[in-house]
């Protein structure tokens, strides 16, 4: 369905010579800014934009590996304090049977980040590349990646409610670990770097350098 | 009676939106009731003629203010374990990270449960309501919905309650869990979430205000 849109000329608003607002659409001739309508800062294609994406991809990546090496979860139990890493709650989680619930927590905190970092390096960088996805397709990942990035949260959540509700005195009791901060902060900074990819870039291409 | 909110008049005929995924221009079109305009370039919805939407945003967010705020003070889980007992409240969460580097994180976890969704009601209730009651919208309107739809993405209430699912998974084996009322409520407020997201659509919020602020 989506193929045969593309197939339609269509004039942008920037082709048109006119200023499209990325909040609400209202089009604005040139140099106007703030939008008349909705007050947001007024660019045709957000400045820099590019690189936000690359700066805030890459402090999220830096965050992304302490994440993974400090433990998310201590936990107590008759005395002894054992951490684990988020892959290693991951396989907790699987070894009592909760295969689920380990498969949740294993999309949340491994799959959706480590696909949130592919997705996001792979668009900004196919603005300035040819690529063979189509730009109905490329959207289609930014919606997504746009969309179930805060969903990462789901970690740092559980750590925090396991600490605050289990404390049973010496015999059980959970503390946060290291890892609980650099993972939300890892998954803020891509929220960031989402939020600043331009997809009006996505569409600038040339119809013909377009494949499909 | 309302209906006319989203025929074109204001801005003329010629009244102009441009896709805000690909730019594309279009000229905005009367509607059907309950009709949709999409992007002819990349099929994003545009505009949507549906004064009903209104009334769901301003419902879910009365209903989202009211149940995170009680959230905050019932407790939300109990658990025992041999003989030993503990109840958890939606503060206890934050002050879980009370010590060393997980301090922030205290901070951050009542923002986006507690206080950012709470912010967003009352943002939207003050952009909106005078709105749907048939009136101008409020001095100030523009910038209360801005802050709305700047702090959409960092309300997180529904998340938190999946959280709450998979830790009591956690420690379903070892201990048992009774629920609290706060429990419940959040549990609604994921409901709530997925009812506002369905009809919230950014860009004919924006013109409503525009055009009802100048009429």
């Amino acid at each position: 369905m989506a193929h045969h849109r593309s197939e339609i000329p269509v004039l942008t608003a920037a082709e048109a010579g006119l200023v499209g607002c990325r909040h609400c659409g209202r089009v604005s001739a040139p140099g106007t800014s703030p939008c008349p309508r909705c007050g947001f800062e007024l660019h045709s294609r957000r400045p820099e934009s590019l690189q936000k994406v690359w700066a805030w991809l890459f402090a999220g990546l830096v965050c992304y590996i302490p994440a993974n090496l400090y433990p998310m979860l201590e936990t107590r139990f008759l005395g002894t304090t054992t951490g684990s890493t988020i892959v290693g709650g991951v396989v907790d989680l699987a070894h009592h049977g909760a295969y689920f619930v380990a498969a949740v927590v294993f999309i949340a905190s491994v799959m959706i980040p480590v696909a949130k970092f592919l997705v996001l390096g792979y668009l900004a960088w196919s603005i300035q590349n040819r690529v063979a996805l189509s730009r109905h397709r490329r959207t289609q990942l930014y919606e997504a990646v746009e969309f179930i990035g805060r969903w990462s949260m789901i970690d740092v959540f559980v750590v925090a409610i396991l600490a605050a509700l289990v404390n049973l005195g010496i015999v059980m009791g959970f503390n946060p670990g290291a890892a609980a901060f650099f993972f939300a902060l890892s998954v803020a900074c891509t929220m960031v770097s989402a939020l600043s990819l331009d997809p009006r870039l996505l569409w600038d291409m040339a119809e013909g350098t377009d494949p499909e | 009676m309302r209906h006319e909110a989203l025929t074109p008049g204001v801005d003329g005929d010629d009244e102009l939106i441009a896709c805000t995924i690909c730019d594309a221009l279009h000229r905005v079109a009367p509607m059907p009731h309950g009709g949709r305009m999409r992007c002819v370039q990349c099929g994003t919805v545009l505009l949507r003629n549906d004064i009903r939407a209104l009334d769901a945003i301003l419902a879910s967010a009365a209903a989202m203010a009211i149940l995170v705020i009680s959230a905050v003070f019932f407790p939300f889980l109990r658990i025992s374990a041999s003989g030993f007992s503990s109840s958890a409240k939606l503060t206890d969460t934050a002050r879980a990270f009370a010590e060393g580097l997980t301090a922030p994180l205290g901070v951050a976890l009542i923002l986006v449960i507690v206080v950012v969704p709470v912010v967003r009601a009352v943002a939207l209730f003050y952009a909106l309501l005078p709105i749907r009651l048939g009136g101008r919208p409020a001095r100030g309107a523009r910038k209360a919905f801005r802050l709305a739809c700047e702090l959409r993405p960092w309300s997180m209430a529904e998340i938190f309650i999946v959280g709450v699912a998979v830790a009591l998974v956690k420690v379903g084996g070892m201990a048992t869990v009774s629920f609290g009322p706060a429990f419940w409520e959040l549990t609604l407020v994921v409901l709530i979430v997925v009812l506002e997201s369905y009809s919230f659509c950014e860009k004919t919020l924006w013109r409503i205000i525009d055009q009802k602020s100048r009429s």
